[in-house]
């Protein structure tokens, strides 16, 4: 499904700030994965997930997405197989256009867009159904502006613009970092009904562990820009707080001294 | 009076279009164009060499919106490919053409006394100068204002739109951002050369300082057709710009007959701008004032 390959991305490269990022990542996620991938600040998550979307260019390495290379292909051209939600409620959707226009220009994702009306009456009803599926009445609010709802709306709704037409891979870049507990619980729920009613493929970065556990088939470990932890399958389910942080210890030589991660 | 009212309004019908290009670029693309001072006079420079050269008024027009198309483009790569920000991208490209106006018209000033132009057919009906004008900028902004309309509510007008509000989603959907923001530049400044071309054929004159401080009365057009009549909805937003850009001429024109004097036209003009813009600024000025004062209370 996806292949990363030897990545390497050093930011600031020759100034006092330079930070390698990523150093020689590969990781290979199957068909119908559901990963979650955790570990401290700088670790190298969200630089793998924008990698993987073409956000910059990287310095060594190779993505292959679905057989074809996309090492080399510029951001816009990637999104046609990718869906992307991001950590910023407010980076997701067009805040001065309505809930139906944002939908309209995630639906056509992928597609030529030409001189045809940007949105007809027939996808109208498909987004007022799919909408219903979020729970959240939005289904009665189409024509209100995306700036007007809460940071927990727009990130249902970024989910469902990004699964609208169904992408190869979905990229969750902490896409419940900025909500309240509440809410954040909520949005979750809302990621894991969409991605098993559509059989999707997902990378979901996070910094709660307790999320990291429950969500997912898999679950990758990240730290200094290397993956120092891949669990899957049965290890997954057993997995708990006290045997991740035991196990990062080792692996790491460092204690995963976090509070955002241990106590939310 | 009656003569200095109808001359304003034929003015800023004329101005009008001018104004929406830069409301493409200002508030659309979120992009404070500066190109346009020098799309101006190339389709006023275009137009008038054109007529000179015994070309139909029509074409004349048409050919200055393929020229401001051109310099729009050029700002356009400046700021996309060549990562210029889009200030300086607009300043370069005004500077430039400058010098290719000059070339254009072969001279600073080029009259147009005995050329053929687009209100004469309206003025052999028996309409004065002033009507002839009000009636060509009314079918110019009317057709305008439809095919905009109908422009950005298409696919491609919808992502367009999408761009100034946010590059990030419009790029993760899919569309290259660079495109969508070159076409939307090339756009505004084919409309401000067709304004900047009927405006000279209307004064009978081109002359390069034309467009000097035009982006700042294209602002203040905007900024009073937004206070005035904002509505909601598109169709609404674009005729509230031909309203501000007429308002605008009519209190110019009412200025000066006050008695101040035409040289401080542009101060007054950035002046106005500067409040205007200011507004929001002000309004939470005098409210963080209020809450404080009656904290005291």
């Amino acid at each position: 499904m996806l292949i990363v390959n030897g990545l390497y991305k050093t930011f600031n490269s020759g100034t006092c700030n330079q930070k390698e990022a990523l150093i020689n990542t590969s990781i290979h996620v199957r068909q119908g994965d559901f990963i979650s991938i955790i570990g401290g600040n700088g670790a190298g998550k969200s630089t793998l997930l924008n990698c993987i979307a073409g956000v910059y260019p990287i310095d060594r390495g190779s993505i292959v997405i679905e057989n074809t290379d996309v090492t080399n292909l510029p951001e816009h051209k990637r999104a046609t197989v990718l869906g992307r939600v991001f950590q910023d409620p407010m980076m997701g959707t067009a805040s001065n256009m309505g809930i139906e226009e944002n939908l309209a220009l995630a639906y056509r994702r992928g597609k030529k867009r030409g001189l045809s009306w940007g949105i007809s009456n027939k996808e109208r009803s498909l987004y007022k159904e799919q909408l219903k599926t979020l729970g959240l009445g939005l289904e009665e609010r189409m024509t209100t502006k995306v700036g007007l709802l809460s940071n927990g709306q727009r990130q249902a709704l970024t989910l469902l613009m990004a699964t609208l037409k169904k992408p190869k891979l979905l990229l969750l870049d902490e896409h419940t970092a900025a909500l309240d507990p509440k809410t954040a619980k909520k949005v979750l729920e809302i990621t894991d009904q969409i991605i098993k009613e559509h059989n999707l493929t997902a990378m979901m970065v996070t910094h709660n562990m307790r999320d990291a556990i429950k969500h997912g088939n898999r679950l990758i470990m990240m730290h200094e820009g290397q993956i120092i932890l891949d669990i899957n399958g049965e290890d997954k389910k057993k997995l708990t707080v006290e045997v991740l942080l035991d196990r990062f210890g080792k692996v790491s030589g460092e204690e995963f001294a976090n509070d955002r991660a241990l106590l939310s | 009076m009656l003569q200095i009212i109808t001359g304003a309004i034929s003015l800023g019908l004329l101005w009008a279009i001018m104004t929406i290009g830069v409301y493409i670029t200002y508030r659309i693309l979120n992009i404070a164009d500066l190109t346009v001072e020098g799309s101006i006079t190339m389709g006023a420079a275009i137009a008038a060499k054109a007529l000179t050269g015994g070309v139909n008024p029509y074409l004349a027009i048409i050919l200055a919106f393929f020229g401001g198309m051109l310099a729009g483009l050029f700002t356009g790569i400046l700021h996309t490919k060549l990562k210029i920000p889009a200030l300086l991208s607009g300043i370069l490209t005004m500077i430039a053409l400058y010098s290719v106006n000059l070339r254009i018209m072969g001279t600073s000033n080029l009259s147009l006394i005995r050329a053929e132009t687009v209100y004469m057919p309206f003025q052999a009906m028996g309409l004065n100068q002033n009507n002839a004008a009000i009636v060509v900028g009314l079918i110019c902004v009317s057709i305008l204002v439809a095919i905009l309309y109908w422009f950005f509510g298409t696919e491609i007008g919808s992502v367009i739109r999408a761009t100034g509000n946010n590059p990030h989603m419009v790029r993760a959907q899919g569309v290259n951002t660079d495109l969508t923001i070159v076409i939307g530049l090339v756009l505004s400044n084919g409309l401000v050369a067709v304004s900047g071309g009927l405006i000279a054929q209307s004064q009978r004159f081109a002359d390069i300082q034309m467009g000097t401080g035009s982006i700042v009365i294209g602002l203040a057009s905007v900024i009073i057709g937004e206070v005035l009549f904002s509505r909601n909805g598109f169709l609404s937003k674009l005729i509230s710009l031909v309203l501000g850009a007429v308002i605008y001429r009519v209190i110019i024109a009412f200025v000066l007959k006050l008695g101040m004097p035409a040289n401080d036209l542009k101060l007054f003009t950035a002046i106005t701008v500067a409040i205007a813009l200011a507004l929001p600024i002000f309004k939470e000025y005098l409210q963080t004032l209020k809450k404080s004062s009656m904290g005291v209370d």
